[in-house]
């Protein structure tokens, strides 16, 4: 990049490393934190030791060890992956079948139930609880997989479906003309021409809704259990911190674990997240 | 897609798979960490002695009201669960979700004191698991005889001692009051401690069951005289801003500092855990020690604040009482003195069986000494702040010490407070 | 708009529709039923007691209540103009920059922290230690190093406190807001921007001539999840100050009065509040939700 094009450029690459420099602070605070004793942790800041970064004893994988070690971690791991992947896949092809009959075909009531499903999201979950699972026990879904697995999906449907909604209306109606000509069904043209198109919506919608999945405490307790057989990660985690407190080194230390895999995800996603997959397709 | 179908399919037949049926008791309980270690071994200890007998453990911490809440309501509860809130206790078995024990579980063994508490109107719900004492001052040994300083045996010798601390230039108290969601709390152990010992057990029992109002001026002289401290800036570390930003797990930390940039500690027994996760090279007894809370007017003597936890057993339909016998020999050996001395050398916490061997079973000194507290109090009363609705007892109460010591003035705190009473009590 | 059969389209909706009524619509009744009716926390059953209108009574008149509805409304108003803002300038800017992939990494990475991670990293942001002693939390170690006295951040009520309640959210969200953002600018033909530039038009005037007016229905999706996620807002005030110190919202009462005071029917009318309070901003979008013919 030339010298005269970069000069007006400076302001943006000053604001954009500010914002991520504010945004990387607190994480960078968590990472250190998780290297260090319990007593240093709260008797300086963490900062003090980035000095002294690569000075040896001043961190120590003592935490890492603690939390890897921990009785039953690598099952509460399975158990997660078990319990986000089937839930994110499923939410993700139910929400995105609905969201291309809302915005592709017309039929009665279309409106009415789109706006009702979008002012489902605001429903509280906790009060969804105490009326859903006395069914869940008697359809013998309490306590399965298959069962979080439904309850996952549905939590997150109203706003994985307003996500692929907002972004499927967007496509071009010339598309589905030449579709139509082609000769190609309704599930056809899904499969030929919405779903690629839609590839980065699926991708983002598909990364929240796993990390979401994955975060989750509350719904893997309620639907599953805490019984070590079938809890996820996030039980497990939560049983590292002491009877009344928290045993921060540890929490810090379990915070990172169980980040990876989401990021990793995130990282393998990014590369859909391109452009030029409908500008190519659309002639302007 | 398909491939993804296939997948699914599989993990659809996986998940599938049911729990094979055998003798199952099911037990879910709020400790973690090594709480959670200690009560693996008990359980351990009673499959060993009951090999026809399973256990499965559940584990759920800071939502287990929620959790228990809801399981409730949806009828598949837990069998048997621990639990610290006694009021809670009490609406259960109103409610129907108990089980009484009464005839099924003996709980003779008991610390007497405790025994009553397990009993709502008149019918025995909960055995004790175990206990803790919280009438306790604990200070840092070597520093006291280097300045010099006494332990305090009444409240004005405890002021003087405060006041001379501060003369030479140190800082008294260390207090926390936060604990995330549950903050607040601590405040509430050193207002039933005062009240304890300025009112007496029988008005402190009144005022647990709303009989007297928060703005009786009993429980006004509990809370002014807790603020006698909490809000003198010169008596704790940091002041009441201190008090309110530090984490009470993390308070005990300023009294081995050198030179320490605080003295003294109240907390219950189960804080030594959190001292030596901090500073792993003390030595309890040596480094640190603890005296009781001094008595304040020498009427009531030197009463013991406690808390614990009841193992109460839900009712999911069984033959016996709504229960099954393995729950009910499950409980009884939750109690027995093996269970109870494996429990407390693990943890150096309360046992609640009063016929174990305090010798073998405490670790340290502070532990023996704090069981011959339990054993020989002038009275014991169990925390109040559990004993009441959860909308006062872990609601306005708990909201009203953070208001308080934030500067909020005590009568707007207390008809806050008593405003919720009226609601929660419905008189 | 395709052209399918009549049954074609409840195909593709059934599932979704069926999932959602027995996981919401139904609790959603059942919800507003209970909310006439007292506490204990079954839903059905000879416990429960009809109480008439005492719940709703409660929740417009109760001063933690109406704190709690008045932080909400401050939630809104800052935490949603913020994250939608943010996140739309960051998508656009992004784009320009050789190092996009790093930075989006590092702005999306608060949205995988667990709450109680995020909670933790706060801790250490909003940390407090009396003057004299060394400072462990990053504002308070900033603030003495200008010379300031440390301050107890999350108690200084009832302005500073929510703020810095609203910067956890925001820093949350803002991943979220950016990545689908994103994924609609980089839908945008590049061919249009392009038009633009070469008639003469600057950035700024192609930004708010073509890409604002294309990202417009992004906008408002971001805009109405973001407003959902004020209104359900709950475990950040939840694990840092549960609600004291004037920082209550209503989602946290509703948790509070549902499993810790055992008072099913209060919780109810509360989370039926929710529900209304999402009412003006369906209204405000309604109208392009339902007006579109979902192709333009």
């Amino acid at each position: 990049m030339n010298p005269v094009r970069l000069l007006p450029r400076m302001p943006l690459h000053v604001f954009l490393v500010v914002i991520a420099f504010l945004w990387f602070i607190p994480t960078l605070g968590l990472l250190i934190t998780s290297f260090r004793t319990p007593g240093d942790i709260v008797s300086s800041g963490w900062w003090t030791t980035i000095p002294g970064l690569f000075q040896p004893g001043q961190f120590a994988l003592d935490n890492y060890l603690r939390v890897l070690n921990q009785e039953g971690l690598g099952v509460a791991f399975r158990n997660s992956l078990f319990i986000s992947v089937p839930a994110t896949l499923i939410s993700v092809i139910v929400a995105s079948l609905a969201s291309y009959a809302f915005a592709c075909m017309g039929f009665p009531g279309r409106r009415l139930l789109l706006v009702l499903v979008v002012a489902l999201m605001v429903v509280p979950l906790q009060m969804t609880f105490i009326p859903v699972l006395p069914i869940y026990r008697k359809l013998r879904l309490a306590g399965t997989y298959p069962g979080i697995w439904l309850a996952h999906t549905a939590y997150g449907l109203p706003l994985t479906t307003f996500l692929m909604y907002s972004f499927m209306s967007g496509i071009p109606k010339d598309l589905f003309d030449s579709a139509s000509i082609d000769g190609a069904g309704p599930l056809k043209t899904f499969f030929r021409i919405v779903l690629p198109i839609s590839v980065p919506a699926l991708a983002s919608v598909f990364i929240f809704q796993f990390l979401w999945i994955w975060n989750d405490m509350l719904v893997a307790l309620v639907y599953v259990g805490a019984t070590p057989r079938v809890a996820p990660i996030t039980v497990a985690v939560a049983n590292l911190v002491t009877n009344r407190g928290q045993n921060w080194e540890l929490l810090t230390a379990a915070a990172f674990l169980t980040m990876i895999l989401p990021l990793v995800v995130f990282f393998l996603l990014q590369r859909y997240f391109v452009r030029g997959i409908l500008a190519g397709a659309v002639k302007g | 897609m398909r491939k993804a179908m296939l997948v699914l399919l599989c993990l659809v037949v996986f998940a599938g798979v049911g729990f094979s049926q055998q003798k199952t008791v099911y037990v879910m309980h709020g400790w973690p960490g090594q709480q959670a270690v200690a009560f693996a071994k008990v359980v351990q200890a009673f499959m060993e002695a009951y090999p026809d007998i399973n256990v499965v453990t559940e584990i759920v911490g800071r939502d287990r009201p929620a959790i228990l809440a809801t399981r409730l309501a949806a009828g598949n509860p837990p069998d048997v669960s621990p639990i610290p809130w006694l009021g809670l206790m009490a609406e259960w078995a109103r409610a129907g979700y108990l089980v009484p024990l009464d005839g099924l579980v003996d709980v003779s063994e008991q610390i007497p004191a405790l025994t009553p508490l397990g009993y709502v109107d008149g019918k025995l719900y909960g055995t004790w698991q175990s206990a803790n004492v919280k009438s306790l001052v604990w200070y840092n040994v070597k520093a006291f005889v280097e300045k010099g300083y006494q332990v305090p045996t009444t409240w004005d010798e405890l002021i003087a001692l405060c006041d001379r601390i501060v003369a030479d230039g140190g800082v008294p108290w260390s207090i926390g009051l936060e604990s995330g969601a549950a903050s607040g709390w601590p405040g509430t152990d050193w207002i039933e401690d005062i009240m304890l010992r300025t009112a007496g057990p029988e008005v402190y029992d009144q005022w647990v069951n709303h009989e007297i109002p928060w703005t009786d001026p009993a429980v006004v002289e509990a809370w002014e005289k807790f603020g006698q401290i909490a809000l003198n800036p010169a008596y704790v570390l940091g002041g009441p801003v201190g008090a309110l930003t530090t984490n009470f797990g993390d308070a005990g930390a300023p009294l081995f500092t050198d030179p320490p940039q605080a003295y003294l500690l109240k907390q219950a027994t189960f804080i030594q855990s959190f001292i030596l996760n901090q500073k792993p090279d003390l030595v309890p007894g040596e480094d640190f020690a603890v005296f009781p809370f001094p008595p304040i007017d020498p009427k009531f003597g030197t009463p013991v604040l406690g808390g614990g936890d009841v193992s109460v057993v839900f009712n999911t339909g069984g033959p016996l009482n709504g229960t099954r016998e393995e729950v009910i020999t499950f409980v009884q050996f939750l109690s027995s003195v093996k269970a109870q001395e494996i429990w407390a050398r693990e943890l150096g916490e309360m046992a609640a069986n009063k016929n174990i061997d305090p010798v073998a079973t405490y670790p340290d000194p502070i532990a023996r000494a704090a069981w011959q507290m339990l054993l020989t109090a002038d009275s014991f009363r169990y925390d109040g702040s559990d004993l009441m609705p959860g909308a006062v007892g872990a609601g306005s109460f708990w909201q009203g010490v953070l208001d308080y010591v934030s500067g909020v003035p005590l009568k707007t705190v207390l008809d806050y407070i008593e405003s919720t009473a009226v609601d929660a009590y419905g008189y | 708009m395709l052209k399918t059969k009549k049954w074609h389209p409840w195909v593709f909706v059934g599932p979704a529709l069926l999932i959602l009524t027995f996981f919401f619509v139904y609790p959603a009744v059942a919800t507003i039923w209970r909310s006439f009716y007292g506490s204990g926390q079954e839903l059905f059953g000879p416990n429960v007691r009809h109480v008439g209108l005492a719940n709703w009574r409660y929740v417009f008149t109760n001063p933690t209540m109406t704190r709690a509805l008045r932080n909400n409304a401050l939630w809104v108003g800052v935490f949603t103009p913020v994250t939608v803002g943010l996140g739309l300038i960051l998508a656009v800017l992004l784009d320009r920059v050789k190092y996009e992939r790093v930075l989006k990494s590092i702005i999306f990475v608060p949205a995988a922290i667990s709450y109680v991670g995020a909670s933790i990293i706060w801790r250490f942001v909003y940390a407090y230690r009396p003057v004299g002693l060394s400072q462990i939390g990053v504002l308070n170690a900033l603030v003495v190093a200008l010379g300031g006295e440390p301050q107890g951040w999350l108690i200084l009520r009832p302005w500073v406190n929510n703020l810095l309640l609203i910067a956890v959210g925001i820093w949350i969200w803002t991943g979220f807001s950016m990545v689908i953002f994103s994924a609609a600018y980089k839908n945008i033909p590049r061919d249009l921007l392009e038009a633009s530039r070469i008639d003469g038009a600057n950035e700024f005037q192609v930004f708010r001539r073509v890409t604002l007016p294309l990202l417009r229905p992004t906008a408002e999706v971001v805009g109405v999840t973001m407003v959902v996620q004020v209104l359900k807002v709950f475990d950040i005030v939840y694990v840092m100050t549960n609600g004291n110190y004037e920082t209550e919202v209503v989602a946290n009462r509703m948790y509070k009065e549902m499993f810790n005071f055992f008072n099913y029917g209060r919780a109810s009318a509360i989370a039926v509040v929710l529900l209304l309070m999402l009412i003006p901003f369906m209204i405000l979008n309604v109208r392009r939700l339902a007006g579109q013919g979902g192709v333009q």
